[in-house]
Parts: structure tokens; sequence; C-alpha cells
């Protein structure tokens, strides 16, 4: 099955994608976030809480004047290490105590900082490399089988419970197994600590937490001899954080978009731009699959009318990937199956979407997401429409694919519901598996057409994009019909100026240590 | 008068009803049996295990046929509904003019920490919602949609600083009892402050139903599948009775 698409205008856009993307990363590399410093330091080894249950980055980082930020958390904490010769962890628990601050350090040269800092970064990176390469031996040991890879999502808001359902939904079939996090965690400027058992609509994303569902997945992957992967979420206010936490207990996959949070979420744009760099650059290193979160698009407005939107996205999305150092391998860009299925076509339209999808990003890791605004109280008509998004699905050869609930839009699945799900695209997509390669679309039939009118209304509206730039083109509500202004939303606070002697050890390393795109 | 009812498979009072739930045992024969006698102590009859299979180690699925012995009398039951009052948008526009004469200020926001804003955007978004323009699209009313993750405290100085008239909440998450309380918490403030006499209350989400609704202190709720002319109609005429009765007093 192939689409005869106008080649010259994927380059183009292409092209208009890299002309809107380098401009933002002039203003990334230009400034620092707290979140960005705060993820320094828990690579360095900074972790725990106060004993009035601050996190401890943050207590790090709030107790460093605005002024001195500028220059990079890691040289005043640095000082501080070099001074006290304590590890990092031990000196942190010690300023959380109240027994040191780092302010007596100043006059210490930043020169010492680096220095003191370098065994701790070389340990930090030597772990995460450990852990891509811990993954690589169980993937080669333990096969998975062939894409879509099955995605469920487990949300109790107790991790206990999560993990029940996790190693239920490994036996069932489930390849990648996401914990939602709880609603709201995306707008904390913290990462909460330790195994938690309270949460509204998920469970929040917590290093205890990811570590405790790593080992069942782990486990469970040895029984059924496929590798089981874990995903969570580098969204929100905490983005560098958690890349920084998954890097270190080998999560598989996290979304992270670069504009969600700014559109859908209220988070401040600058913010997110130089947030969601890091995370992709620690992402990039440690071999972790970004989610992007184009679905969104179209849970919010019409799905027709949103497609050139969708694809104009993951343009933005791959440019800024691979700027972070991410392959194609590493880049699940977003899509979803939410078209209107009362409109006549509407089956034709969506298997236009995905395969232009799968023919302009060939070696991307797409991430097709399943129907759910159209989704009601009626579980049969809903199993019947996600069977159809999971016949889209293996037909233009998805890669990564979230199984539709027939309970969506009722309740956060049951243990049941997973099991059915499950059911349903394993049925599908073996009964249809060489669907995709056996059949020709028609020259110039219905799916072709809308394929192209998708692409040039992409161009389009990257051009105009490109024209206003892309902060004010946010600010202009072009994309999903939602206005933002660069210094307004959540968390701009926390962006500052990074000056001349600036220094972020993890960035530096992570520069030279690329892997080939 | 009464009409008793009872669910219908192929035969007038039957009573038969499917069933499926997920049992935390091994499947085994025994295991269809446990599922057959527990829908028994349902009080279900003539119990059919028709399908049932292991989903996971400890975990088992089944589909059950039976037949209930109870009837309902349909005559005695009563669900009051907020969407009684149809009329289209240019009716409700007319109506405003006539019998408000000024525009209605309507905010909307996805209370407490949820971000589901599907429902509420359905309702109050111009595009709408199954061919139903939204809110956003009527003459006859000024609309703030405030998103997602609004605070209460938020949402009701809103409220009092732009002199609302009709306020809807929605919520779409709903573990351990959220929506209730948020929706509880909203009522609470607005009666602490003072104003809860001043909107028209309105809560909205895929579990909601009126009952719930009145149940809460709202004046209306409005579940799946509400069209935005169905809310604008209940805020158009609930107001204008409102107005009506205060200028009598």
């Amino acid at each position: 099955m192939e689409l005869r698409i106008d080649r010259a205008g994927v380059d183009r856009c292409r092209t208009l994608a890299a002309a809107i993307v380098a401009p933002v990363e002039a203003f990334i590399t230009a400034h620092s976030t707290v979140s960005v410093e705060r993820a320094v330091l828990r690579l360095l080894g900074v972790d725990g809480i106060t004993p009035e249950e601050i996190p401890l980055p943050n207590a790090i980082v709030d107790s460093i004047a605005p002024g001195e930020r500028g220059h990079g958390v890691a040289i005043a904490f640095g000082k501080a290490v070099a001074e006290t010769g304590l590890d990092p962890l031990t000196l942190a628990e010690a300023v959380g105590a109240g027994r040191y601050s780092i302010a007596e350090f100043g006059e210490t040269p930043a020169s010492a900082a680096r220095g003191a800092l370098r065994p701790h970064v070389a340990n930090a990176l030597a772990r995460i490399a450990a852990q891509r390469e811990e993954r690589a031996a169980r993937l080669a040991r333990l096969p998975q089988l062939p894409p879509p890879l099955l995605y469920v999502i487990v949300a109790s808001g107790n991790i206990y419970e999560d993990r029940t359902a996790a190693v239920a939904a490994a036996e069932a079939g489930a390849q990648v197994v996401a914990v939602i996090r709880s609603t709201g965690q995306s707008l904390l400027d913290f990462v909460p600590f330790g195994p938690t058992t309270e949460g509204f609509g998920g469970t929040y994303a917590t290093q205890a937490n990811f570590r405790i569902m790593r080992a069942a997945l782990d486990e469970i992957s040895e029984r059924l001899g496929r590798y089981v992967m874990l995903t969570n979420y580098a969204s929100g206010l905490c983005m560098p954080e958690i890349a920084a936490m998954a890097a270190l207990e080998r999560l598989d996959m996290l979304l992270n978009d670069s504009m969600y949070g700014i559109l859908f979420r209220d988070i401040n744009m600058k913010r997110t731009f130089i947030d969601q760099h890091f995370s992709r650059m620690l992402n990039a290193y440690s071999g972790i699959i970004i989610n992007t979160g184009e679905d969104n698009y179209l849970t919010t407005a019409d799905a027709v009318d949103q497609a050139p939107a969708v694809l104009a996205s993951q343009f933005i999305n791959e440019e800024f990937a691979h700027r972070a150092g991410l392959t194609d391998s590493q880049i699940g860009l977003g899509d979803a199956y939410e078209i209107n299925p009362d409109l006549e076509d509407s089956f034709l339209y969506q298997v236009a979407q995905a395969q232009l999808a799968r023919e302009i990003f060939p070696n991307a890791a797409l991430k097709y997401m399943p129907p759910t605004k159209h989704m009601t109280g009626d579980v049969f008509k809903g199993h019947l429409i996600d069977a159809m998004f999971n016949l889209t699905s293996v037909m233009t050869g998805q890669s990564i694919h979230l199984c539709g609930m027939l309970t969506e839009a009722i309740h956060t699945p049951f243990l049941g519901d997973r099991a059915l799900s499950l059911e349903n695209a394993r049925y599908v997509m073996n009964t249809a598996r060489h669907f995709g390669d056996e059949i020709v679309l028609r020259p110039g039939g219905a799916i072709e057409r809308r394929a192209q009118a998708v692409l040039n209304g992409c161009e389009a509206l990257l051009e105009r994009v490109a024209a206003m730039g892309l902060m004010h083109a946010i600010e202009g509500a072009t994309f999903a019909d939602v206005a933002r202004t660069p210094d307004g939303g959540r968390g701009f606070e926390g962006v500052f100026v990074r000056e001349a002697d600036y220094f972020n050890p993890f960035e530096e390393s992570l520069l030279s240590a690329r892997l080939p795109v | 008068m009464t009409k008793l009812v009872k669910p219908y498979g192929d035969t007038e009072n039957d009573g038969k009803v499917q069933l499926s739930f997920t049992l935390p045992v091994e499947w085994s024969e025994a295991a269809d049996e446990a599922a057959r006698q527990l829908a028994g102590k349902m009080g279900f009859a003539d119990v059919q295990v028709v399908d049932g299979r292991r989903v996971a180690s400890g975990f088992s699925f089944f589909v059950l046929y039976a037949s209930t012995p109870q009837a309902i009398d349909v005559e005695s039951v009563h669900a009051p509904s907020a969407r009684e009052h149809a009329m289209s948008m240019e009716e409700i526009d007319a109506f405003v003019a006539e019998r408000i004469g000024r525009k209605v200020r309507v905010a909307g926001a996805c209370i407490g920490t949820d971000a589901h804003t599907v429902g509420i955007d359905a309702i109050l978004n111009m595009k709408g919602y199954k061919g139903n323009y939204g809110l956003e699209r009527y003459h006859s009313f000024e609309t703030f949609n405030l998103g997602s993750q609004v605070a209460i405290e938020e949402l009701v100085r809103f409220t009092q600083e732009r002199g609302i008239d009709a306020l809807l909440a929605s919520q779409v998450v709903t573990q351990k009892g959220s929506d209730i309380k948020n929706f509880t918490a909203l009522g609470e403030l607005l009666e602490a402050q003072g104003v809860r006499d001043n909107v028209v209350l309105i809560c909205g989400g895929p579990r909601v139903t009126n009952r719930l609704a009145s149940e809460l202190g709202y004046d209306a709720g409005f579940g799946r599948g509400t069209l935005p002319s169905e809310v604008a109609a209940f805020i158009a005429v609930t107001l204008a009775e409102r107005l009506r009765a205060r200028s009598r007093a």
C-alpha cells in the first residue's frame, strides 16, 4: 500500500520546520530553568526530602539566590561538594537539615566546583549507559512481538494495584505498560517522593514508583520470554527531572511533547521549550523512545479539520527531537483515531492520515492513539470502533499502538476491560497482519486525495508559522485554537538567562556523547 | 396505575439479563461453577455461564446469561429532566432578547485537578457538538471558558468579579468520588460567599445526572449526549423565571 504524494512538498515542510525551530533553539541555549537545574542535581545523586518533606532538589535550587542561578546551580553546589568533601546526596541532606548553606562556599573558585563534580557526573552517565545496555541485552534475549506494540495504561492511583494490573495486562498480550499520572501532577513544580498509594485518575510519577513497576515488569518479561516496556510522562513543569529519573530506572518510553504543555496545560512556552530540550537530550542518551501528543489536537477540536495541524506538529516535534540528539527510531510521533464514526467514509480518512504519517516518517516509532472523543457508554459499539482502529493501525504499519478500551468514557479500565481490549487488538492484527502489503490504493482515489489535501494544509500552516515565528504563532492561536503569550502561563518565574560562564556538566557530556542520528 | 416490567430477552417477562465480570481466581471448571453460583446469590435464576476463560494468572473472565425474578413498576419511577425546554439557537437568542434584554454571562470550567475539557468544550466552544453550536456562537451569551484544572476559589472569584449569570462546572474524572467532592466544595463556597442565588448553577460530565445535581443543590445536571442548545435553553428559561420572580418581589 503506497500513497502517491508530492514528495517535494514533504521536503518543503521539513525545511519550514527547521526554519521554525532554529530561532527557538537559539533562545533555548541562552536560558535555563529551575527544573533543568533540579534534573542536574538528581543526576548527581540528590534524591530524598527535607524534614519538611520538600524534595531535596527543590530545597537546594530554592536556596540559591536567583542572581546566582545564571551560572548554573552545579557551580554553587559543586563548590560546596569541593569544600565539604561530602558526596552530593549526603551534602544535600545536610543542606536540607539546615547544617550547611550553599551560600557559605561562594568564594571557592568555579574550577574547584567543576573538578569536584567530575566523578559524580561520570558516575551518573555510566549508570545511564549501563541501563541502556541492559535494555538492549534484555531485548536481544527476550524479543518483542512484531509491531504495532500493544500499549495499555494502568491508572489506579495505587502503585501496588497498578503493579497487579500491569502484570495481568502483560500476560494478556500488552507489550508496553504506561502508568498514567495523577491528574494535576503536570502542574506541580516538584516531583513527589517515595511509593504512593493515593492519586486521582492516575498514580504519581516518583522514582520509587518507577522502580517498583520496573521490577515487576522485568519479572513478568522473564516469565513470558518477551520484554515488556515501561512508560511514564515527561511533561508538565518537571519534564527534565522525570527524564532523569526515567533514565536511571530504565523506563523505555516517555510522553514528551514540545508544545503539549503550552497549549493544553497553560505552561509557559519558554519554560516548556527549554525543558523539552534538556529532557530530550537525556532521553536520547538513555535510549528512551519519546511519544508526542498530537492526539490532543484531535480530542479538543474536530478531527477532520485538525489533520493538517497534526502533521505540522509532527514535523515540528521531529525537528526539535533531532536537535536534541534523538534518532528517528526514538521519535514516537503521535496521531489518533478520532474522526466522528458517524461520518461517511471516516475510515478512509483515518487510513489516509495514518498512512501519510507512515510514509513521511518511515523510520519513526509512530504512536497511534485510540478513539476517545466519540466513545460513549455503549460498550458494544465502542468495541467495534476500537476494532476499526486496530485494523487501521496494522494495515498502515504503526509502531506503538495504544489499545482502545470499550469502557472509555466510563471509568479507568478494569482488569477485564484491558483483557478484552488486548484480545480485540490481537485478533484484528493477527487476522489482517499482511493486509497492507496486499492492497493498492486507487491512484487519485479518495484516500490519496485526502492525504494530499492534508499535506497541502500542513505546508500552508507551517508557512504561516514560519512567517510569524513559533512563539508568536502560538500567541495567535495557530494551534488547537488556543492562544498563549510568551511570558504567560505557569512556570515562567522558573526561567532565567544563562550567564557567559553558565555550567551544566551533563549538557556538555551529552553533546559530546551524542549518538549518530 | 402500575405497570410492572421485566427485562425482555425474546419473550415477555422472561427477565433475561447479560452479565460479565472478572474473578480473581485461576480459571478452571470450578471457577465457571463459582461464577454461576455467585450469580445465583445475586438473585438471578436460570444462570448460564456462556464463556469463562483465563485472562491472566490468577484472573478469569466470565460472560453469563440469567433471568431476574425482579420487576419494576415503571409508572412509579420519576427522573426529572433538565432537557425539557427544547429550543433552537435562534429561538433562544430571541427568547433572551425579549425576556432578559441583555447578554447572559456564562462561565464554565473543569474544576479541581480535572484536565479533561472535552465536555465543557463541547458545550461552550463555537463548534459545539453533533452539529449543535456551542454557547460562544449565540448572540445572547457572553461566554468565558476557563479551561481545565481551575481552582474552585478562582472560579468563585471570577463569578463575583464578572457578574456571571450561569456557572458550568465540569468533571470527567470520577475516581474515588473526586467529582462529587469538587461539585460539593463549589456549591459550599458559593453559599459561603453569599452568591449562590445569583447564578444558575449547573454541573456536567459523563456520570452526572439531573437527579445527582439536585441532591448536590445544583439547579441542573447534564450527562452524556447533552447538546449545547439544551444547556442554553435551561439557562435562558431558568434565568428569565428568576428575574421575573425577583422583579415581582
